[in-house]
């Protein structure tokens, strides 16, 4: 068989088939965030009691390994403010599973800054979601922008190298790519846009924030000016448009990437944070292997999906029905469009969805609003 | 691409791990984190007999590859140095 030419089946029909492993997994470590994001996938904010123990998490770990799992994708909640945050760091780049953590940056003082610039196979995203103060403020919570420019002060004087600076497109942030990138660069980092997803708290903001039909041509035509963003995939639904952006172009839901939140639970996506979607738990007999290779959800996914209402669209090889999770958490059936499809279909389909047929997303481990009492003067 | 010089001594990268999937196997560069696929898995015999051949053509000829495959296997080889996946032994 000539190597160019994959075997009989294509390699993304074989990603769709599952992998013995996931090529890139995301943890949650920590429901426990000291921000309140509007857009937050988890809704964090308060620590769950049933988190997993350190040496829970150390088992995780070695069975990662084992699976040789290169990479693991650590967030939260803030994952610095767990205290043996650094432990398991460590435990994880001396198993040879690199990490690559996303944090607000409320603690890399310079003392952390200079212990993550000595650790290898390490990877930090600062998440800003404005290029400016009063825009990322807006989302992330008052003083938010300051704490992560700071972090990314400490991470350069650290000489960390190029540390990846995170950013959620929105309506609002969409005509500052450019700022981003000087921003980026000012660092010597990389910039990473992903895409505002309905999940968590996203579910209330979604609607006001998700970018513009015009915005999203505009991201699309940024990222074709820009191949050297990261997207971590983000956008296939944009490869509508014509030309495919870098990346493998698919869900990879139980397929390729998975979830396991900070109470152990396994989820087919960062992004699908709903019973629904839970495939099982790393405190099962046999752990976390077990969950991706024999769940019923994830054999699921695995199996050969229909196009349903997409199948007589000519961009559908493009774009394969968009995300799952923004389907799911707008009301839209999962073998449809996507709610920002590149046409338009799914604005339309979107219009029909009653408000009872939308999923509701728990309160999860949001705080809870502070209830504000005037005082009568005296 | 420079072109592939299958009359040498070629092994995978040390900071390359290679893991097994159906399909062939994913090679991951720990240094510059990029993943690259190895697509079938008589590619994937290859590169590991690459560390155990005088030169990468008698890897070929020792994983069953026939001569009239060779140019395909040595453009995906060259494709492999590019990617750092193996370098020079």
């Amino acid at each position: 068989m000539p190597p160019e030419t994959t075997a009989a089946v294509p390699l993304t029909e074989q990603f769709k088939r599952g992998l013995d492993a996931p090529i890139c997994l995301t943890w949650e470590l920590t429901y426990a965030c000291n921000l309140a994001c509007v857009h937050c996938l988890s809704s964090s904010g308060r620590r769950d009691p049933r988190e997993l123990t350190t040496a829970e998490c150390l088992r995780v770990i070695d069975d990662l390994a084992a699976m040789q799992v290169f990479y693991v994708n650590i967030g939260g909640g803030e994952p610095t403010v767990r205290p043996d945050f650094y432990d398991l760091v460590d435990h994880a780049v001396a198993r040879k599973v690199g990490v690559k953590f996303s944090t607000n940056g409320v603690r890399i003082g310079p003392a952390e800054a200079r212990r993550l610039a000595d650790t290898d196979y390490l990877d930090v995203q600062i998440s800003i979601d404005g290029a400016d103060a009063v825009t990322n403020d807006a989302v992330r919570g008052d003083g938010s922008f300051a704490t992560a420019r700071r972090a990314m002060d400490n991470l350069a004087a650290a000489g960390f190298g190029p540390f990846k600076i995170s950013v959620v497109m929105t309506r609002h942030n969409v005509d500052q790519l450019d700022g981003f990138r000087a921003i980026a660069d000012s660092y010597g980092a990389q910039l990473r846009i992903t895409r505002l997803r309905p999940s968590g708290r996203g579910a209330d903001s979604w609607a006001d924030l998700h970018p513009t039909a015009a915005q999203q041509r505009q991201i699309y035509d940024w990222l074709l000016g820009h191949p050297d963003t990261l997207t971590g995939d983000s956008f296939f639904h944009l490869s509508a448009y014509g030309e495919a952006l870098p990346g493998l172009n698919l869900c990879g839901a139980g397929r390729v990437v998975c979830l396991i939140d900070p109470v152990g639970d396994v989820y087919a996506c960062p992004f699908v944070l709903h019973e629904q979607f839970r495939a099982g738990n790393v405190r099962e007999h046999g752990g976390f292997p077990r969950v991706w290779r024999e769940s019923e959800l994830f054999t699921e996914l695995r199996q050969p999906a229909s196009a349903g209402a997409c199948a007589s669209c000519g961009s559908y090889d493009a774009c394969q029905g968009g995300c799952m999770a923004a389907k799911f958490f707008t009301g839209l059936p999962l073998d449809g469009p996507d709610p920002e499809c590149v046409h338009g279909h799914g604005e339309a389909a979107l219009a029909g969805v009653s408000a009872d047929a939308v999923p509701v997303s728990g309160p999860g481990h949001s705080r809870p609003v502070p209830v504000t009492i005037s005082r009568r003067r005296p | 691409m420079t072109p592939f010089d299958a009359d040498r001594a070629w092994r995978l990268n040390p900071q390359v791990a290679l893991r097994p999937e159906p399909f062939g196997a994913l090679a991951y560069h720990y240094g510059n984190r990029r993943l690259t696929f190895l697509k079938t898995p008589t590619m994937v015999a290859a590169v590991r007999a690459l560390g155990e051949r005088a030169t990468a053509r008698e890897a070929l000829v020792a994983v069953g590859v026939p001569e009239s495959q060779w140019p395909a296997y040595e453009r995906a080889l060259a494709a492999l140095v590019d990617s750092e996946v193996i370098v020079a032994a």
